[in-house]
């Protein structure tokens, strides 16, 4: 299965390059063709590949740790918190002054909001203390960017931070990867190195740890691993969601619910996803480009509704 | 042979003192049973030498070694632990279940079992009659089913010491009989099996050595027809006791309330 998602996420990666307002480039000449794929096309198709990947990985990992098939970094409220954090950045003149402030405010952000999640589970990992935490964290963030952009210095600063909020992978460059994609390669190696310990989170912690899980360890690494992912992500994307929540659901049956067996396919199923949807605000015929993050939560909010009506299944009802 | 030992064994939980100075040894093939009223500290002892918790006063040994001074990885290779809730968050595959208690062995669900692993597994599957289960997703069987699918999780680790809290409660008689045969057998192997338990009758039935908690001090310690009489446990659990014998086998039953 990891074969053919591999291959459709690299035809996807094509097909985001061939697609575009001018259609084939190259028919300006050769020139402007060059140009519009290497300063415009392929940015926004690499970091599709990357903000995907990042975030399916972290829904598959999140849910997995909190056994909970609901976590996902957008519900949960770390995408929310990663964008406040990047927004501050962005407004306070920190981003300008420091190329690598963006992303380390994301990263700061998320982390914090994994944080104050975690503790809400350590009382009791059941699905409504974890979603009251969510509500509460994803509240308290709102809140926050909504004081940010009634202190936005004018019109013009308050549309650009709404526009930014609401997703997209369109006119970046090459520095958005450059400062997005270590952290984002890093995190999911962090994910993928403690792999086998999700499995055993399948028990509960108690069994867990007897099976040799040092939970208080896995936790910091995981809690990195994710602020890496999701912070570096938001902050050159803004905020994408349902693709975290989505993705492990599309492959969890067909790897036998195996968490740690989630981990890779999810990641190829989230680039998939963000890689479709960015072709399909490009082809939509509307007069301004849908936003990425409003098109994956119209799409990806109903699909979810599916997946739990279909399931109607134990597992979901915890 | 004295496989786990706790000297002086304090655990505190705020205020109140949940093991009170415990001092109880348990020996390698036998089957020993740790019994007494709700809130005696079952659990808590059970924790303690499962090395998850650690003590506030007091040491637990594993073959004259500190339990929480082993490492993770060597502890979780020696002590196989089953908890009260045997709870699985997904619905994994019987098979895949089982594998669960390889991971101390560096077995990764992801990849293909090693020999070895899917050996321990086969054995493990076979011991518990669970081998048309593998096939199965859990959330498809019914509870006794699956209580035998955790009890081979805990096999497969091939643990010298398994520690099980409540592996009968909630269990039909049949699975509770068939669960206590197999600890049974894993004793005569040569394991050492601590097992806590709130039915009586099958204590005496089973059990090879009981130790008896109340109120967080250990009241007696020994083989079961001496621990369980009627003497001992009366105030123990704070209520009257008749015997009955069945094959020579003196079984509790709880006769009066003495409030």
């Amino acid at each position: 299965m990891k074969a053919v998602l591999a291959l459709l996420a690299a035809a996807l990666f094509l097909a985001s390059i061939a697609t575009g307002p001018v259609g084939w480039p190259w028919r300006l000449g050769d020139e402007v063709g060059w140009a519009i794929v290497l300063d415009l096309r392929l940015p926004r198709a690499l970091l599709g590949l990357l903000v995907g990947a990042a975030l399916g990985l972290s829904g598959a990992v999140l849910q997995a740790w909190l056994r909970n098939p609901l976590a996902e970094p957008g519900v949960i409220g770390v995408s929310a918190c990663a964008s406040f954090a990047a927004v501050s950045a962005f407004y306070s003149g920190l981003a300008a002054a420091f190329v690598l402030a963006l992303p380390l405010a994301g990263i700061a952000g998320a982390a914090a909001g994994i944080a104050a999640l975690m503790s809400a589970v350590r009382a009791g990992a059941g699905t409504v203390s974890l979603l009251l935490m969510g509500v509460a964290i994803n509240a308290i963030a709102a809140a926050l960017i909504s004081l940010v952009l009634a202190l936005a210095p004018n019109p013009f600063a308050f549309q650009e931070i709404w526009l930014w909020l609401a997703g997209s992978i369109a006119d970046r460059d090459l520095r958005h990867i450059l400062v997005s994609a270590p952290f984002i390669v890093a995190g999911a190696g962090l994910v993928l190195m403690n792999r086998r310990w999700l499995d055993a989170l399948s028990l509960g912690e108690d069994a867990a740890r007897s099976l040799g899980v040092d939970t208080r360890r896995l936790g910091l690494w995981l809690t990195l691993a994710v602020g890496l992912m999701v912070g570096a992500a938001t902050a050159v994307a803004g905020m994408v969601g349902f693709v975290g929540l989505v993705a492990p659901h599309l492959v969890r049956a067909r790897v036998g619910f195996k968490p740690g067996a989630t981990l890779v396919p999810s990641m190829l199923v989230g680039a998939i996803l963000v890689l479709a949807a960015d072709i399909a605000v490009r082809l939509l015929p509307t007069d301004y480009e849908l936003q990425l993050g409003v098109f994956t939560s119209l799409v990806g909010a109903p699909f979810l509704v599916r997946v739990i009506r279909r399931a109607q299944a134990s597992w979901l009802a915890t | 042979m004295t496989m786990l030992a706790t000297h002086g064994l304090i655990r505190r939980r705020g205020a109140r003192t949940v093991l009170d100075e415990i001092d109880v040894a348990f020996a390698k093939g036998r089957l020993s049973a740790v019994v007494g009223p709700n809130g005696a500290g079952k659990t808590t002892l059970l924790r303690l030498l499962a090395g998850l918790d650690s003590a506030d006063g007091g040491e637990v040994l594993l073959d004259g070694h500190r339990v929480d001074r082993l490492s993770a990885a060597v502890r979780s290779r020696r002590i196989a632990f089953l908890p009260q809730s045997a709870a699985v968050y997904w619905p994994l595959l019987g098979r895949d279940l089982v594998a669960l208690g390889r991971l101390p062995h560096g077995a990764d669900l992801s990849r293909p079992l090693s020999p070895p692993d899917a050996a321990a597994i086969d054995r493990a599957l076979a011991r518990v009659g669970g081998a048309s289960l593998a096939t199965r997703r859990i959330d498809e069987l019914s509870q006794g089913e699956r209580a035998r699918l955790g009890l081979a999780r805990v096999l497969a680790t091939e643990a010298e010491a398994i520690l099980a809290d409540e592996p009968v409660a909630n269990l039909d008689p049949a699975y509770a009989l068939e669960a206590m045969t197999l600890l049974k057998a894993e004793a005569a192997r040569g394991v050492c099996v601590v097992v806590c338990l709130h039915d009586l009758g099958l204590t005496a039935r089973f059990a090879d050595h009981v130790a008896l908690l109340a109120a967080g001090r250990l009241q007696a310690s020994g083989p079961p027809a001496a621990v369980l009489h009627p003497t001992v446990i009366d105030p123990a659990y704070g209520v009257g006791f008749r015997t009955v014998t069945v094959d020579g086998i003196a079984q509790p039953i709880a006769w009066t309330y003495r409030g």
